[in-house]
């Protein structure tokens, strides 16, 4: 009887995951095996045409190794940015501090679309940035940043940094602070307590924040639409062309399948290389 | 020669006073306890030795040298933390080795003075161990080692035992007296463990509310004390309110009560005054021999001794015997106490702080 309760308790969560989650999923996979033809539509065959289809064709490589930059690189300035914040929040005042926690949700606050169109009044060709550039003289012809990789990085990073710091922050609330008066009696320098003691108790934070972040980015969706167009394209945006543009569902499935796949390799390889690198740090 | 010397130390969080005009010297060599109840200024008074609180006033000389401008990290003081502080995400020869590496000591005289100082603390076998993987006291004896390498001029202990059950906690004050000792560092220790002070110092230096009270050879300070507080918080005392009736040349006579009683000699010609009385120092005795009487209305057993609490008419009076085998009295029983004049210590009334 009593093995049961847990169960039982769990059904509810259980049943929103198999339903919402797991029934997707698995339709998607089992999709991304069948065919697809201009006339015919979608048959029930099983084969692995589409994944061949996808990994002999270059324009794909191009637009996975473009979206995993992307993610790369704005996982890299979330943790850059995201750190050294919360290490700050850390050692701030309480007062500050919760003040300071409200600001950094804050983009966490504003629906997605509205933020990025934001981002694209910002960096458009007679956008703010430019315009104000031009007329204090400092350019003539605008910077190119609307459908650039680097202004969906941009956008993607602000997004992206308050999970970085609240994870970094988790991992940072659980370090004795007495280790850095320790580090500094010991005839550290501010920088090298930083380096050598602070940040090596952050890396649980720092390598569970660069998780959320690589995931989330690399399956963004909104930003890389409304930022890249059709002419940057990501692996989302691909996928959401073969569905509704083409209407070659199980080729889109296929995508999606090779995405979900190598983000997760991708998580794993990371998680072990951090963990085995920081052993002490990592109960 | 002294090698630390704290003059009028004062610090002040707003409108609180947490040290107040602190004046202590330490000498090479010496075993100092700073000894107090929570908040009465010891671990703020080593926060300011250390360099992590700078005073509100009053000097600290180390040495010779004036503290006050110079950086915690130049100071090159040996501290143990109450928390150990050990680096997690460094093994234990990492932990102890920071301090030298920070010194730029080359690497293999570096790895010698490790070898040597985990030689001292005993755990040359664990030297590649991470802290998560040690008991509590092993990482004591790390936490030791690490602040012992450097080769400072005054170890600090800030309560370093505090985290440690019964047990550990006496082998550990044993073997804290043995490396302190073997190393020859002066050392200074903050705890509010009574026991903890007496067992391992020299001197004791007791604080009350920010400043100090007594300063004296754990002995001194136990069987002398200065104060009523001083009294109560170094082992168990019984404390009567008297007063001085008259004062003589071979002793002082008190009043208590309608109770007469005889001291030792005292400054105090008159006015009141407080006793204090050990309770090893009573016995029972027979009924004509007794200073006062009393019924036992509680009896505790200890294994080497029993404590009695005992209803007199100078109030409840605590007793300890030791454990001889004997048959002693029982809860109810009316027995007689008795001690020695010369036991007695006359303390002079605190006024209301």
């Amino acid at each position: 009887m009593t093995s049961a309760r847990p169960w039982l308790l769990s059904a509810p969560a259980l049943v929103i995951f198999a339903v919402m989650l797991l029934t997707p999923l698995v339709m998607t996979a089992v999709l991304s095996f069948n065919s697809f033809d201009f006339y015919g539509g979608i048959k029930p065959t099983f084969g692995f045409q589409n994944y061949a289809d996808v990994l002999s064709d270059s324009y794909f490589y191009e637009i996975f190794l473009r979206t995993f930059l992307i993610a790369l690189a704005t996982t890299v300035i979330a943790a850059l940015i995201g750190t050294p914040q919360a290490y700050f929040l850390l050692r701030m005042h309480p007062f500050w501090r919760s003040l300071m926690i409200l600001v950094v949700l804050g983009p966490l606050l504003i629906s997605v679309v509205v933020r990025t169109l934001g981002w694209a009044i910002l960096l458009g060709n007679n956008g703010v940035i430019n315009d104000a550039l031009r007329s204090i003289g400092l350019i003539e012809r605008p910077l190119k940043m609307m459908y650039t990789s680097g202004g969906i990085v941009l956008a993607l990073v602000h997004v992206m940094v308050p999970f970085m710091i609240l994870a970094v922050w988790a991992a940072l609330q659980r370090q004795d602070p007495a280790t850095e008066k320790a580090a500094e009696s010991l005839g550290a320098r501010p920088a090298t307590v930083f380096r050598r003691i602070v940040l090596p108790q952050a890396m649980p934070g720092i390598l569970s924040g660069s998780l959320i972040v690589f995931s989330l980015s690399a399956s963004a969706f909104a930003t890389p639409a409304i930022l890249g167009g059709r002419r940057v394209k990501v692996v989302s945006t691909t996928v959401y062309d073969e569905f509704l543009n083409t209407l070659n569902w199980p080729l889109g499935a296929a995508i999606a399948v090779i995405l979900l796949v190598s983000v997760l390799a991708i998580m794993v390889a990371w998680n072990k290389l951090v963990e085995k690198r920081f052993a002490g740090v990592f109960e | 020669m002294a090698i630390l010397e704290l003059r009028d130390l004062t610090k002040r969080f707003g409108e609180t006073v947490a040290v107040d005009r602190f004046t202590l010297s330490v000498e090479k060599g010496e075993f100092v306890s700073l000894l107090g109840p929570s908040g009465c200024g010891k671990t703020t008074t080593l926060q300011m030795i250390a360099g992590f609180e700078t005073p509100s006033g009053g000097a600290i000389h180390l040495n010779g040298r004036d503290l006050a401008k110079i950086p915690a990290r130049s100071r090159g003081l040996g501290i143990v933390f109450q928390t150990y502080a050990l680096f997690p995400h460094m093994t234990v020869e990492e932990n102890v080795g920071f301090g030298l590496e920070m010194r730029k000591v080359p690497a293999a005289e570096r790895k010698k003075r490790i070898a040597a100082t985990l030689d001292l603390v005993h755990l040359s076998h664990l030297s590649g161990r991470y802290p998560r993987q040690m008991s509590g006291g092993q990482r004591q004896r790390v936490a030791l080692a690490r602040a012992l390498v450097i080769e400072p001029e005054l170890l600090l202990l800030d309560e370093p035992l505090s985290n440690l059950d019964a047990k550990l906690r006496e082998e550990m004050q044993l073997e804290l007296r043995r490396i302190q000792q073997e190393a020859g560092v002066t050392t200074l220790l903050v705890t509010h463990d009574q026991s903890e002070a007496m067992a391992l110092s020299d001197r004791i230096a007791v604080m009350q509310g920010g400043r100090l009270v007594q300063e004296a050879t754990p002995f001194d300070a136990y069987d002398r004390p200065t104060n009523g507080f001083v009294s109560s918080f170094l082992g168990k005392s019984n404390a009567i309110d008297a007063h001085v009736e008259s004062v003589g040349a071979d002793g002082t006579v008190l009043r208590c009560g309608d109770l007469r009683l005889n001291g030792p000699a005292h400054g105090e010609a008159a006015g009141p005054v407080l006793i204090s009385l050990r309770p090893e120092r009573i016995e029972f005795c027979g009924e004509g021999d007794g200073v006062v009487a009393g019924r036992v209305t509680e009896r505790i057993f200890l294994g080497d001794q029993w404590l009695f609490k005992v209803d007199t008419s100078l109030g409840e009076i605590l007793v300890m015997r030791r454990n001889s085998g004997r048959r002693e009295p029982d809860v109810g029983e009316t027995v007689h106490l008795a001690w020695q004049a010369e036991h007695l210590r006359i303390l002079a009334v605190e006024t209301a702080a």
